[in-house]
């Protein structure tokens, strides 16, 4: 379990990035953490890996103090992938980024071998296997960098806005992903903005707001209310915005994916033909 | 769009292939933009897109090496024969990733690189950065230094250097990736102000069709390094809906749902765009 005990975080600037968090996860659960630009969500995210230390309270990470451990030794634990893909990326082929964690972690050449291709499988990214990160685009980029940290299979998934540059196909593949992990176990964070991905992945999102957390609730009920939806800068879903108008005619407010949205249509709809004449 | 605006890009059979690459980037690229277009180009991850900006301004051939192909007219200037720092003058580019955009010790500094590279006057670039600061809500920005600012701030920068050159076609790759949706319109709607009053060419690269669809009349699709589908937004997403889906492109949620119910036989007719169009369709089906 990663827990948060009355964590403020201070620059050196003396920015004030956050304020009194309380927050735990654990294996199993699946986390989106959204606000507006600058609301401290990155910095919370480098908060649970020990990049950055808390200025008040405390960070645990499977009880141990994140200031008594070092980074290299959370490392293991919690896996951080950042937004920007090319502060991560370094060697000369696709499959050496992807092995480079698993070598400094000492596993065996065979084990090594195995993940990477598990990995590269998985994220749609074997047919680059020998190609050069730098010659890949910034979606394909974005995946390689998530493979390098996903192939270790840390216990502690951290994703600081993946789903930016990918097309909705490769959105599909990385929900598909996230499913897998947590309904193993691991715990999946993720940093977004991405309202239409987070109402369709449907994870306990927490809202936070100038360095605080604000809301923290089922995506279909937090995302469906007008008032935190804007004080954080988010819009709300397409389908929470048209199921907002259709609400008069005894629909729920709170849809948010367009599943959910098709099935309730589906049966008023239906209603609707079978009462005309 | 007026009919008497000039054509300001002109591909023809355009082609390109990094040198080390198995496969062309891009290939038999014919495409006319005229000026004022809002034009709105995607297609799946890896597809040409930007490749092809990268050609727009140069960047392609001059600064990446391969094969190329065919010809590209940009503003009347050949692409392959003219410099980069002329092309700059006439298409600005607002890379996918600001950090790699911006270098300068302050935000003023790197918004002023530009226009001091143009050897204007000093009260010039100072006209000039402060429109661009105004424009973008970068002012209460201009001390901090670009490492200091967050991934959407140094984005709104990153466009302000651009504006500041003042150039006749903007290309923005992604350039609301890091934004949240309330920034992000912000920056969209700066576009297309950009648009009507100085009667820029706008080209964004986009995944997610419903932040664009408000603002861009023609969307270009691309898939495996050409061009799949070019026209009228609204009517290239009724038309060519199940095409779109399948490539993964991102297409506004509603106009899911809405291919979805009239394949079961509940709704007829366009594939609506925004959530209006589609709560006005719905509603008139429940006139309870």
């Amino acid at each position: 379990m990663i827990t948060l005990e009355h964590v403020s975080f201070r620059y050196p600037s003396g920015l004030l990035a956050l304020n009194n968090i309380n927050l735990n996860i654990q294996g199993g659960d699946f986390v989106a953490i959204m606000g507006e630009n600058g609301a401290g969500k990155t910095t919370l995210a480098k908060q649970m890996n020990g990049l950055l230390k808390p200025s008040q309270g405390r960070v645990l990470v499977d009880d141990q103090d994140t200031k008594k451990v070092s980074v290299a030794q959370l490392a293991r634990k919690v896996g951080l992938v950042f937004q920007n893909p090319d502060h991560l990326l370094f060697s000369e082929t696709v499959k050496d980024e992807v092995a480079f964690g698993l070598k400094n972690f000492g596993y065996q050449p065979e084990v090594i071998e195995k993940q990477v291709e598990r990995t590269l499988e998985a994220l749609g990214l074997t047919e680059y296997k020998d190609t050069s990160p730098f010659l890949l685009s910034g979606g394909e980029r974005k995946r390689v960098a998530l493979a390098s940290i996903l192939a270790s299979e840390p216990d502690y998934l951290i994703l600081d806005e993946p789903t930016i540059g990918q097309d909705y196909l490769q959105k599909e593949r990385l929900r598909n992903f996230i499913l897998q992990l947590y309904s193993q176990g691991k715990a999946v964070v993720m940093i977004t903005h991405d309202v239409e991905f987070v109402a369709e992945s449907n994870p306990k999102v927490i809202l936070l707001s100038k360095g605080e957390i604000v809301a923290t609730g089922p995506a279909d009920s937090v995302l469906s209310k007008d008032e935190m939806v804007s004080r954080v800068s988010l819009v709300k879903p397409q389908m929470s915005r048209l199921f907002g108008t259709l609400s008069k005619y005894g629909l729920p407010r709170d849809v948010v994916d367009v599943h959910r949205a098709r099935i309730l249509l589906e049966e008023k709809l239906s209603e609707a033909k079978a009462t005309v004449p | 769009m007026s009919q008497a605006s000039r054509e300001i890009i002109a591909a023809r059979n355009l082609g390109f292939k990094y040198t080390g690459a198995k496969k062309p980037a891009i290939q038999e690229i014919d495409l006319s933009i005229r000026e004022r277009e809002f034009i709105l180009l995607t297609g799946p991850s890896g597809c040409g897109k930007t490749s092809l900006c990268r050609c727009l301004n140069g960047l392609i051939p001059n600064f990446y090496q391969g094969e190329w192909t065919g010809e590209l007219i940009v503003g009347g200037l050949d692409v392959t024969t003219q410099p980069t720092s002329e092309l700059s003058r006439e298409v600005g580019y607002v890379f996918q990733n600001p950090e790699n955009q911006l270098f300068a010790l302050s935000v003023e500094k790197d918004i002023a690189f530009g226009p001091e590279n143009l050897g204007l006057t000093r009260e010039e670039i100072r006209a000039r950065v402060d429109e661009a600061m105004n424009i973008t809500s970068t002012r209460s920005l201009k001390d901090l230094a670009p490492y200091e600012l967050s991934g959407g701030q140094q984005q709104r920068v990153a466009l302000a250097g651009v504006l500041a050159m003042k150039p006749n076609i903007i290309v923005l790759d992604e350039p609301t990736s890091f934004l949240d949706p309330h920034t992000a319109e912000d920056v969209m709607q700066a576009a297309d102000d950009l648009r009507k009053e100085l009667g820029l060419t706008i080209v964004v690269v986009e995944h997610r069709l419903d932040l664009v669809a408000r603002y861009a009349e023609r969307i270009v699709v691309m898939d495996a390094g050409r061009i799949v589908a070019d026209g009228n937004l609204e009517q290239v997403l009724d038309e060519k809906f199940d095409t779109l889906e399948a490539l993964g492109v991102g297409v506004p949620r509603v106009s899911l749902l809405w291919s979805m119910l009239r394949t079961d036989g509940l709704v007829k007719g366009k594939v609506p765009t925004h959530v209006e169009d589609a709560a006005s369709a719905l509603s008139s089906l429940m006139t309870d």
